[in-house]
């Protein structure tokens, strides 16, 4: 798994009819019928297997690409597989202009990385453009354009670099200095 | 600039100088797991808790509530897999005889004003009710608490809200709780730390506030705080020094007031807990079945106000009346004090303490139709079962259940 700060990759920017698509929830993510599968790899084929408009997301997303979606993407329950179905198809990261408080957490402790963007204009970015995502800063830039986000919390850059939260523990030595 | 009363908690669990938006670590003074997802926190601690899972056997314990005996099979082999992981690392559990977790840590005297609690119940922020943190989280965050004791959480924005004025006589904390979602909804306090103050917070008792506290989640809000009063602190015998409060410069993002002078018992109609209405505009709604119990009306009081109600009455022909005490301590005294008797003598059957009706159907689910007031929090479709379930506080259940249709507390006095 990649722990790197700054991701290079193809944006893939999900959209409905006014702009970018919002209240992109669980169970569009990772649908409920899918539950039962545990293995981490089996996941990739559900991704947006339930989203209006990009059921064909699995089997034309490329590892690299990063999600890029509108207001609360990932409220809903509190799954963790609309977090590992990303991972499993190699996508980089998802960028937003809000997550879902659970999806956040199920996120950072899983050391996946996403990057909020409040406020990010509609249109300011290209589907399949390339983009440069720096996590630490929560910058994307894309054809030309920058655009700054949140940083990333000490909190969350630390788990994402051990790698998930209790890789962070172990590293923490039992988590006693954390 | 100073802190709202959960930035000091925060502060004083290490979380330092924080405010809304900072990402901070938190210690954790109680680290619980139900029987509910407890199964997966020990899977999580058998896979990544190496040789010690657990930091401080002092702090961290199992609270059985939600299926109590269990009456499934997977339940009962989660709640077997919990008990053997916990003699193993010397943890202690309160079994299925004990009552709801989050009753149980504030009576075993764990969860005080001041101090932080996480646990796998998603109504664990009613500890709130006494002016500490709670907050339910998902199995791999508990396991990480057993293990280090910490968790991280991004500090809320705090909203102070007053309740203003005094609510008419036999109107309720569960009343008052309406009325707050009745004027907020579901999103207004989406995300939110809550303060309460005003007349009513400063004199409520300890009950009174867990009923409160315990509808945040309907709320949205991340918790709903309520500084502690006299009572409360009585209660744990503290001083105000003790308890931590929000500094007299506290800054919130919004302050709101609510009038609560002269309210009425209200009702939160199906399928959803915001859906607010006077009983007055409910016409002649007629009840299959009442519940009295759950985290929000459960306590010794919730069931002792019931029983004075029903003293000398009868559940009306073709209504059942299940009632279910919060704990096995309220039961005991309950059954010492002879109120059992008078609930049982009404018709009413009485089971043993925990989340009852409100959780697996243990004490019974509603079918196709069927129109049943509950004390509980959630009305949403489908979660006790195919029926219709209307919240309400103590007063308007023991009167829906004398009447057999909804009803007020004022109407009951008029029945011999
Ligand atoms: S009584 Fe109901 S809402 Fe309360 S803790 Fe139990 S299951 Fe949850």
């Amino acid at each position: 798994m990649s722990h790197e700060l700054t991701l290079n990759g193809r944006l893939w920017v999900l959209r409905e009819e006014d702009g970018l698509f919002g209240d992109i929830d669980t169970d569009m993510i990772y649908h409920n019928a899918h539950l039962a599968v545990t293995d981490v790899d089996k996941m990739g084929q559900y991704a947006f297997g339930n989203l209006a408009g990009y059921k064909d997301f699995a089997a034309l997303a490329k590892p690299g690409d990063i999600v890029l979606a509108g207001e609360n993407f990932g409220s809903g329950s509190s799954r963790q597989h609309a977090v590992d179905c990303f991972r499993a198809l190699g996508v980089l990261a998802v960028a937003a202009k809000s997550f879902g408080a659970i999806y956040k957490r199920n996120a950072i402790n899983s050391g996946f990385p996403i990057v909020e963007l409040p406020g990010l204009p509609d249109s300011l970015f290209n589907h399949f453009s390339d983009a440069v995502l720096d996590l630490e800063n929560g910058v994307l830039t894309s054809g030309g354009t920058t655009y700054q986000g949140l940083p990333m919390s000490t909190v969350a850059r630390d788990i994402y670099i051990a790698g998930g939260l209790f890789e962070y523990a172990e590293k923490m030595n039992g988590g006693n200095s954390a | 600039m100073g802190r709202t009363l959960l930035e000091n908690i925060f502060a004083s669990h290490g979380g330092n100088d924080c405010s809304a938006g900072d990402v901070v670590w938190i210690d954790i003074d109680n680290r619980t797991a139900r029987d509910f997802a407890g199964a997966s926190v020990v899977a999580d601690l058998e896979k990544y808790g190496g040789e010690s899972p657990v930091s401080d056997v002092e702090k961290t314990f199992f609270t059985f509530d939600c299926n109590v005996p269990a009456n499934t099979i997977p339940y009962a082999d989660n709640q077997h897999r919990i008990r053997q992981f916990a003699r193993k690392h010397g943890l202690k559990v309160y079994d299925v005889d004990a009552g709801i977790g989050s009753h149980v840590v504030i009576e075993e005297g764990m969860g005080r004003p001041g101090t932080t609690t996480v646990g796998t119940d998603s109504h664990l922020n009613i500890m709130g009710c006494v002016g500490a943190f709670g907050q339910g989280m998902g199995d791999v965050d508990i396991a990480y608490s057993f293990k280090t004791g910490k968790v991280w959480f991004q500090v809320p924005s705090s909203v102070k809200v007053t309740l203003d004025g005094t609510p008419a006589p036999g109107t309720e904390a569960k009343d008052v709780a309406l009325a707050m979602l009745r004027r907020f909804s579901s999103h207004e306090l989406l995300g939110k730390s809550v303060e309460i103050y005003g007349k009513w917070a400063d004199s409520a008792t300890l009950s009174d506030c867990i009923t409160l506290s315990s509808l945040a989640t309907e709320m949205g809000a991340i918790i709903a705080l309520i500084p502690p009063n006299e009572t409360v602190l009585k209660y744990f015998d503290m001083t105000r020094q003790e308890a931590v409060y929000a500094d007299d410069d506290a800054t919130y993002e919004e302050e709101y007031v609510l009038d609560i002078d002269g309210l009425e018992p209200l009702v939160a109609v199906p399928h959803s807990p915001t859906n607010v209405h006077c009983i007055s505009d409910l016409e002649d709604v007629k009840v299959d079945g009442v519940f009295i119990g759950s985290c929000t009306n459960g306590t010794y009081d919730d069931l002792r106000l019931a029983a004075e109600l029903i003293r000398g009455r009868k559940v009306a022909p073709g209504v059942m009346l299940k009632v279910v005490p919060a704990t096995r301590r309220t039961w005991s005294r309950l059954l010492e004090e002879g109120l059992l008797k008078d609930i049982f003598n009404a018709g009413g059957s009485v089971s043993n303490a925990g989340c009852g009706g409100c959780a697996s159907g243990q004490i019974g689910m509603t079918g196709t139709g069927e129109v049943q007031v509950s004390t509980s929090n959630r009305n949403f479709a489908g979660k006790q079962g195919r029926g219709k379930t209307y919240l309400a506080g103590i007063g308007t259940a023991v009167a829906s259940a004398v009447l057999g249709r909804i009803a007020s507390i004022s109407e009951l006095e008029e029945v011999e």
